[in-house]
């Protein structure tokens, strides 16, 4: 069984890991161009994409290990750290600047207790950055994991997050 | 006999509601013991009125709106089943002034169907395109693609035919189409509304344009940022795949087209279409230097057509109307309509397609109503993150991509968004440069480092003495013209557009601290 020598050279992964990385592989790896959708996959299940899943992913796609660091890291969605329970991404683009985003901003930062990319120390949130939702219609927008929020205020925030501690 | 009740399940529409709206209907109605179907449409576009609810009645349907969960038992005291009177009240939707004086063509559907009934596709319309086309050899198809004269959507405004012109005659084993749907662009949502609102058109158009040209294979590149526009398409997909107009033979014609969605991955830069193949290709977005165009050399090396939402959502109206059809509206070079997007600080945020040639002046005051924040309005970005801004003087500037090129801007994809008279320009300028160095795929010098650079330098002539901030403009206009001069693509190509317009049109807010202080 050429895979299980395979395997067996590779470095020490966690058997979550290796066990999440393999359902997605053996179900995606024959897609053309699959890099992007495993990765997906990987991050769907894991929340985040391991550094020690990395040759694992690499081996079952043929690919090397370079290539599939490479490509984690040009993609701002990909993560190799582990997240919040849930992520919010505030939107900082155009329109929403002109309904006050960098007022939301601060607010949220300043509540939060976090900067853009950080996790707040229970470990409920992340808040990251985005550039547009598609909600410009509704601005300001923000997206927690996927549900997409329109017309937050300060005051609206707040009141999502005490209606989220509940 | 059930009363259809329509809720759209649109993201901007549920980012403000509408989800909770849904809800308290069909648990009104059951108390009540009403008889309601309700339905989740797309969004009609009017956002500042979403959750909007709509109500078919016997003299057509009637809107109410913004709703919230909570107005729902007044709405149903009030007999809104039957058009009853109520102050959220809007009255036959289709004779809302902002809507009834639009020409919605791509658009048609969006807000009236049930996006994820093929029924209700085809009975208002929908695969006609399709159908005409089955009837016609490629040639015939390309040639009437461009004879509407259907410039892409995207933003560079590529005639379409000639793109698939291009691809039919190239020779080879596998051919590709690719549909952009990366909207990247800030303030534009036209791609999402499509893509919620009516799928089956996009998976139509996909289906027409691989069987003119002879490809048997499409993608769907979606912005990870749009997961229900994902769910929209991946629904439609099936329903298309069950009734043979996806698959191994597409209406019994013999050829093949399937067609699949894959999720980008938060570039920016992805939405160029030669970085869009790298990440396709399951590579890092990269951009690619041209020649080979796509439609020789495009994903796996084949050729490709690869188009956005709105370019591809507008052929089947074309093949199913005619060329002349479409064409005769617009103006100029610009023919057919634009789904315009206006967003920002607007009381009426919301789409409108018209025929090319209105002003910006009519978008912004007439539709748009003045801003939101009920101050005056002083600047609107036009096409993007990558477009210039607007100062007022020049809104008289009709809907045309020649005559925004003419005042050194452009219309992109469509999307205006406006800012109010507490904007601070110089932030703004600031923000494109920060947002290119963000976002550049890191491919040329000039983009890569110039643009952090130009945070930099916008940082000094905020911050210095006058003889500080000529000096720093002149650098700052120095290093603009090599990111114009010496960019692969329009990223750093373009940047320089909205930090050059700040500073010509806006020089006031430059004036560094000092300054001001002594003033
Ligand atoms: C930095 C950059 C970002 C772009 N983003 C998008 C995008 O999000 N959606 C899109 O359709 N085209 C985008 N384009 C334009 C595409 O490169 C290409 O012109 C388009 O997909 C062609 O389709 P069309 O002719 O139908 O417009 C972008 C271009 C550049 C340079
Ligand atoms: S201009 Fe910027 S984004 Fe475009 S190819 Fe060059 S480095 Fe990449
Ligand atoms: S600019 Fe914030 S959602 Fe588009």
């Amino acid at each position: 069984m050429k895979r299980a020598t395979n395997a067996a050279s590779l470095p020490d992964i966690p058997e979550d890991v290796r066990a999440a990385v393999l359902e997605v592989t053996n179900r995606l790896k024959e897609l053309p161009g699959a890099l992007l959708p495993v990765l997906h996959g990987v991050q769907a299940a894991l929340g985040y994409v391991p550094e020690a899943s990395v040759p694992l992913i690499a081996r079952e796609l043929n690919l090397s290990r370079a290539d599939v660091h490479g490509v984690i890291s040009f993609y701002h969605f990909f993560r190799s750290k582990h997240a919040g329970r849930r992520v919010i991404y505030l939107c900082r683009a155009e329109s929403c600047q002109s309904m006050g985003a960098a007022t939301l901003e601060k607010h949220i930062k300043q509540r939060l207790g976090v900067d853009f990319h950080e996790t707040t120390a229970n470990g409920a949130y992340t808040l990251e950055p985005v550039y547009c939702l598609g909600n410009c219609a509704c601005s300001p927008a923000m997206m927690v994991d996927d549900e997409l929020k329109g017309r937050v205020t300060p005051e609206g925030f707040d009141a999502w997050l005490a209606a989220e501690a509940t | 006999m059930s009363i259809t009740v329509y809720v759209p399940r649109d993201a901007g529409a549920l980012s403000v509601g509408a989800e909770a709206v849904a809800a308290a209907i069909a648990a009104e109605a059951r108390r009540r013991d009403a008889d309601v179907r309700i339905v989740r449409n797309g969004s009609r576009g009017l956002y500042w009125l979403e959750p909007m609810v709509e109500v078919d009645t016997a003299d057509g349907r009637v809107a109410y709106g913004p709703v919230q969960a909570d107005d729902v038992p007044s709405l149903f005291d009030a007999d809104f089943l039957h058009a009853g009177q109520h102050a959220l009240a809007l009255g036959p939707t289709e004779a809302i002034a902002y809507l009834k004086s639009q020409q919605r063509l791509t658009f048609a559907r969006v807000g009236i169907v049930d996006p994820r009934s093929l029924d209700d596709y085809r009975a208002h319309g929908g695969y006609r395109g399709l159908e005409a086309a089955l009837g016609m050899s490629g040639a015939d198809v390309v040639q009437t693609v461009t004879d509407a004269s259907l410039r892409g959507r995207g933003g560079a405004a590529f005639p379409a035919g000639i793109k698939w012109k291009t691809c039919l005659d190239a020779q080879a084993d596998r051919k590709y189409i690719v549909c952009n749907a990366d909207e990247g662009d800030s303030g534009t949502y036209a791609d999402r509304m499509i893509m919620e609102g009516d799928p089956f058109v996009l998976i139509e158009a996909m289906a027409i344009a691989g069987l003119t040209v002879g490809a048997t294979q499409g993608y769907i590149y979606l912005r990870c940022e749009y997961p229900h526009a994902q769910r929209a398409l991946e629904a439609a997909i099936t329903a298309a795949e069950a009734e043979g107009y996806l698959g191994d033979n597409v209406r019994g014609s013999g050829n093949a087209f399937h067609l699949e969605v894959r999720i980008a991955a938060g570039a920016y830069i992805c939405g160029d279409e030669t970085s869009l193949l790298e990440s396709l290709e399951g590579k890092r977005g990269q951009v690619r230097f041209k020649p080979p165009l796509p439609a020789i050399q495009g994903l796996f090396g084949k050729p490709t057509v690869i188009n956005n939402v709105i370019t591809l959502a507008s052929v089947p109206i074309i093949l199913d109307q005619g060329a002349a059809f479409y064409r005769d509206y617009g103006m100029g070079r610009s023919r057919g309509t634009l789904p315009i997007q206006l967003a920002g600080n607007l009381k009426r945020p919301g789409l409108v397609e018209r025929a090319f040639g209105l002003t910006l002046r009519e978008l912004i005051e007439d539709y748009g109503g003045g801003t939101a924040s009920g101050r005056p309005v002083r600047a609107v970005q036009v096409g993007g993150p990558l477009g210039a801004y607007i100062p007022v003087s020049q809104f008289d500037t009709p809907i045309d991509y020649e005559a925004f090129i003419a005042i050194g801007g452009m219309l992109g994809h469509g999307g205006v968004v406006v800012f109010d008279d507490s904007v601070d320009m110089a932030a703004q300028a600031r923000y494109a440069m920060e947002f290119c160095a963000i976002e550049s795929c890191g491919k040329c010098t000039p983009c890569r480092i110039g643009s952090i650079r130009g945070v930099e330098v916008i940082d000094r002539i905020v911050a210095g003495t006058v003889a500080e901030r000529e000096r720093n403009e002149v650098l700052l206009r120095d290093l603009c013209q090599t990111m114009l001069a010496g960019s692969l693509c329009a990223l750093g190509g373009m940047a320089p557009y909205p930090v050059l317009s700040a500073l010509d049109h806006f020089p006031e807010d430059f004036a560094g601290a000092a300054e001001t202080v002594a003033s």
